[in-house]
């Protein structure tokens, strides 16, 4: 069997460890074996690349060593993070690999063909498509990274912003067909400049509570690139691997858009949190409650729904909130959890905090399910959550969340907030469940709280 | 060699699996596939290994370099959170199966 043969038929195995192994991720069951398939196939066809014909000698100590800069301390950095740091790794992944698929485009434009062969117009189209998708992928991640990190507190907004943007598009693209029609000088380099920029640009005025749509979109955008610098070195594992992430990405991003009712072009483009101010004045008052008596109202329950949101990642309370609900079920009471799709910062974010704290799956419920349970419910339990419950998004048709589905967390007979201040959510907008006569505010920092709930349900 | 369209037939096809293996999957599940399929597309690194070791002059292989660092970070920080996420998600009924 000649060497060609064995890289083909291992990329061919690899790809079909891929899909087999990313479908095995589409059931709660199969999961783990889904990522090991995968990985198994990754290995694999690391592996052959080594032995791929003509490349030189020298260069393979360098590959080598770039794998191990690169490799050791991903994996350090991912073994070591806290699970409520796990969007902005995923992020930080992610972007790695739409630079490195730049990077590829970068040093096929360079050397203009391969095996002795000229690139025609359309591979040097297809190398600077990926190039551009990849580029904006590897800046936008990075700050999307650093602002989730924290590095970056505020979203910088100003007139004009999708207008600078599309000049920067624009003026990319023509760098782009200068390379492309093989005009010389320094184009390829500002083309690749530029398409950094623009994904800066366009990661700057997004906030947070949107980052779960922007990384799913970005992961979908590297896959794409990696799909088109697979057509652009004839490599069967890319195009197939690559692909299936961008379309498979593109589903989720779409679904995260529709659990917010936005479009993705308003997710991006609309400047989230400037319009905030404009929604209904809310009436009457935020009634306070205390630890004990919410502890009562818990304990004698018959059924509990817990929401969790974002606040519980700050807190770190998950693992509070799964002892307060075993605390509960031992005394009768029926606990479960509602998610909705965009809690958190990102796709599935809530359920990756309750699953290391050692939540079974089977009690966790999306919006859609649980829904129609919560009329039949004593108490809602909301902590650290805000506009996935805010009733505004029924009824105010000036706010900007109007429309988004929400977790009906009013129609329980009585819902209790912990919650660490007055104040608003990330969008700025009053939360109308708060002021509902049948709510109660519990002030304080999620875990202290739990912890005081659970010492008070012992109690009674 | 792929010929030109056997590649598009291959990008479509591979278009229309991504989209059916992901289509109908709870919400609960979109953490894992968004953090394994950002593993998958970490194979971009056999491309930057093709890349740099074809690289001849100094620029072509700082940014081939570059390139697999980049890749093999997206591989393998991509592998481990999403191999230390998975191993969380359990089931409270006949449950004890799943651990290990």
């Amino acid at each position: 069997m000649s060497l060609d043969t064995l890289i083909a038929g291992s990329y061919f195995l690899a790809a079909i460890l891929f899909i087999l192994g990313l479908k095995a991720m589409s059931s709660p069951a199969g999961a783990r074996r889904g990522i090991v398939w995968a990985g198994l196939g990754m290995v694999l066809a690391t592996v052959v690349t080594f032995f791929w014909p003509g490349m030189k000698p020298e260069n393979l100590l360098l590959i080598g060593a770039a794998i191990i800069v690169g490799g050791v301390p991903a994996w350090i950095s991912g073994r070591r993070v806290a699970m409520t740091g796990m969007p902005q790794m995923i992020a930080l992944y992610n972007g790695m690999g739409g630079g490195a698929a730049a990077a590829i485009a970068w040093v096929e434009l360079l050397r203009g063909g391969h095996g002795g062969e000229e690139f025609g117009w359309t591979v040097i189209a297809l190398a600077v498509t990926g190039a551009l998708i990849g580029a904006v992928s590897f800046s936008g991640s990075l700050l999307a990274f650093a602002k989730l990190e924290g590095w970056l507190k505020r979203s910088l907004r100003f007139a004009g912003q999708n207008v600078l943007n599309l000049v920067i598009l624009l003026v990319a693209a023509g760098a782009g067909v200068l390379v492309i029609m093989g005009v010389s000088g320094p184009w390829l380099t500002v083309f690749i400049a530029l398409a950094l920029l623009l994904g800066i640009t366009l990661t700057m005025p997004i906030g947070g509570a949107d980052m779960p749509v922007v990384i799913s979109l970005y992961n979908a955008l590297t896959g794409l690139a990696v799909g088109l610098e697979g057509l652009v070195l004839d490599n069967a594992a890319m195009i197939i691997a690559g692909t299936v992430v961008g379309a498979a990405g593109t589903l989720l991003t779409q679904l995260m858009a529709k659990a917010m009712n936005r479009s993705l072009g308003n997710v991006l483009f609309s400047a989230f949190g400037e319009t905030a101010a404009e929604g209904d004045e809310i009436e009457g008052s935020m009634k306070p409650v205390e630890a004990i008596d919410a502890a009562v109202m818990l304990g004698f329950a018959r059924q509990v729904i817990i929401i969790p949101g974002y606040g519980m990642a700050v807190a770190q309370a998950q693992h509070k909130v799964w002892e307060l609900a075993e605390a509960l079920m031992k005394r009768g009471v029926r606990v479960k959890f509602a998610i909705h799709p965009v809690a958190g910062r990102m796709p599935g974010h809530m359920n990756v905090l309750l699953a290391e704290a050692g939540v079974p799956y089977d009690l966790i419920f999306d919006e859609a399910e649980i829904n129609p349970e919560f009329p039949k419910t004593d108490v809602a339990l909301v902590i650290g959550a805000n506009d996935v419950v805010n009733t505004a998004a029924r009824t105010d048709t000036a706010s900007p969340i109007y429309g988004m589905p929400i977790l009906d967390a009013d129609k329980a007979n009585n819902a209790i907030v912990i919650k660490r201040g007055k104040g608003t959510g990330f969008s700025g907008i009053e939360n109308a469940l708060f002021y509902e006569d049948r709510t109660r505010m519990l002030y304080g920092d999620g875990q202290a709280m739990c912890a005081e709930l659970i010492r008070a349900v012992h109690e009674i | 060699m792929i010929d030109g369209f056997v590649a598009l037939y291959i990008f479509m096809l591979a278009a229309f699996v991504g989209y059916e293996v992901i289509s109908r999957v709870p919400v609960i599940l979109h953490t894992p596939l968004m953090s394994g399929s950002n593993f998958i597309h970490g194979i971009v690194l056999v491309g930057a290994m093709v890349a740099l070791g074809f690289a001849d002059t100094t620029l072509e292989k700082v940014i081939g370099f570059v390139g697999v660092v980049l890749a093999s970070g997206n591989a393998v920080g991509g592998y481990v959170v999403t191999e230390r996420m998975l191993e969380m998600f359990k089931r409270s009924k006949d449950g004890d199966r799943d651990e290990e």
